[in-house]
């Protein structure tokens, strides 16, 4: 049986964890607690403090997991952890919240450090009606035009599925630009 | 789709490297308690700037700039509801008052004057409206946003090294003890003066501001200038944290596995199936 995962990562209360429950195959195993911070209690009441976890599984010979990162800075030491050997990665960003936009910047700088995977930006809650265009996020994140950022809806299947397969093509386009 | 936040969060240097970036067109709005200010941008660039509690019509303009007089002024504010500010340019133009790049030159500086001003509000909610364009009579220019940038990229960098400096505006001041200086030979301007009037241990810089009518950063620009030349020294009240470097974190050396390319066609066939 071969195992191959990918990592869901993002701010504190982007969506990572719903998106993963939306298309994985198990529930989610979910390390949240309660939240103490009296700030971070305001946004929501639990949250994400080691990793979520999911599974699709894909034969009888390979799973493909999905590993959901906390959002809060100080678990930030699981991050490392968990992008080791990941095939890509896809930052999660609230497109409600332009104050964490430079965090999710930051995130996904840590994290092409890590490994330099195809990783794409998912501009989660465009169902919201204060959501922020993704073109428009694009030139906050100062994303090059080769990186690829969708708008999402972390609970609709469609949505979720058409990230995961956007980041599967980007990785089979590296792969291709590796060979030649 | 919204374009909406607070300048606390997002702020307006980022604004602005958005329009610029996006060549939007529209109105920036941002409020605060205080105030309000409409920036108009069209195709990237600044079109119109103005703030609710400044008269920001072209008599307002021209009288703060010592162009026409007050009296002047009232005239044409009292027939200000008949004659819109391209009527009013045009009447001045043709009369040869102003030429047309005088009352262009007036309004570009009074515009990044705006700006500027915009640039030192740290809080204010904003949204950018799509719709909305330079208002209907107003003059509207064409300004680079890059200059406009680049400035509050120097207020941020000036900002940042003044609240090192003076990290609290709950600390006070103390004339420095240097036996022998006099400081009726040191040359300050009105505002410094102001602020020397005030300095006693028992005053301190937030009480000296709101006393003032100052700013942060004015209070923060004047005393970081009296430190710098040893008129004042701080005093630093107990509980004030001593700011602490943090050490750059080291990354470590990539890890990166290789995936076969038909091991990620399964995965995308299965992705597809769900």
């Amino acid at each position: 049986m071969q195992n191959v995962k990918m990592v869901v990562t993002g701010p504190f209360n982007s969506g990572k964890t719903e998106f993963i429950h939306t298309v994985s195959e198990i529930d989610v195993v979910s390390t949240e607690k309660k939240i103490s911070g009296a700030d971070e209690k305001s946004v929501k009441d639990t949250t994400t403090v080691a990793m979520d976890f999911g599974r699709i599984t894909v034969d009888e010979n390979l799973v493909l997991y999905l590993f959901g990162t906390p959002g809060q800075k100080r678990f930030d030491f699981m991050w490392e952890i968990l992008s080791e050997g990941m095939l890509g990665f896809i930052v999660m960003i609230d497109s409600t919240r332009p104050e964490t936009f430079r965090e999710a910047r930051g995130i996904l700088e840590t994290f092409r450090a890590y490994a330099p995977t195809p990783y794409i930006v998912a501009a989660n809650k465009q169902d919201c009606p204060d959501a922020w265009d993704p073109s428009d996020m694009r030139h906050v994140l100062r994303l090059d035009t080769g990186v690829k950022i969708l708008p999402c809806v972390a609970t609709d299947r469609a949505r979720v599925k058409n990230v995961l397969l956007e980041l599967l093509y980007s990785i089979l386009e590296e792969m291709g630009s590796s060979k030649q | 789709m919204a374009l909406k936040g607070n300048l606390r969060d997002f702020t307006l240097l980022q604004l602005f490297n958005l329009v610029n970036l996006a060549v939007k067109t529209g109105s920036l709005i941002v409020e605060t308690a205080d105030d309000k200010a409409q920036l108009a941008f069209r195709v990237g660039k600044l079109a119109y700037a103005s703030l609710e509690k400044d008269d920001s019509s072209l008599a307002g303009i021209l009288m703060r700039g010592n162009k026409i007089n007050a009296s002047q002024y009232r005239i044409i504010r009292e027939r200000g509801t008949q004659i819109a500010d391209q009527e009013l340019g045009l009447l001045m133009i043709n009369a040869g008052y102003f030429s047309q790049d005088d009352i262009l030159s007036m309004l570009h500086d009074y515009y990044i004057g705006v700006v500027h001003k915009l640039f030192a509000w740290m809080e204010g909610s904003f949204y950018f409206d799509e719709n909305q364009t330079t208002p209907e009579g107003r003059i509207p220019v064409r300004i680079d946003l890059e200059n406009l940038i680049i400035d509050a990229t120097r207020m941020t960098y000036e900002r940042e090294m003044l609240e090192d400096e003076i990290p609290s505006l709950d600390m006070a001041v103390k004339f420095s003890d240097r036996p022998g200086a006099n400081l009726e030979k040191i040359r300050l301007n009105p505002e410094e003066w102001k602020v020397v009037n005030y300095v006693n241990p028992k005053n301190t810089l937030r009480q000296i501001s709101r006393t003032l009518h100052l700013s942060e950063m004015e209070i923060r620009r004047i005393i970081y200038a009296l430190l710098q030349a040893g008129i004042v020294e701080l005093i630093r009240p107990a509980g004030i944290p001593i700011a602490v470097s943090v050490g750059s974190q080291t990354t470590p050396a990539p890890v990166v596995l290789k995936p076969q390319l038909s091991l990620v066609n399964r995965i995308i066939n299965r992705i597809r199936s769900l």
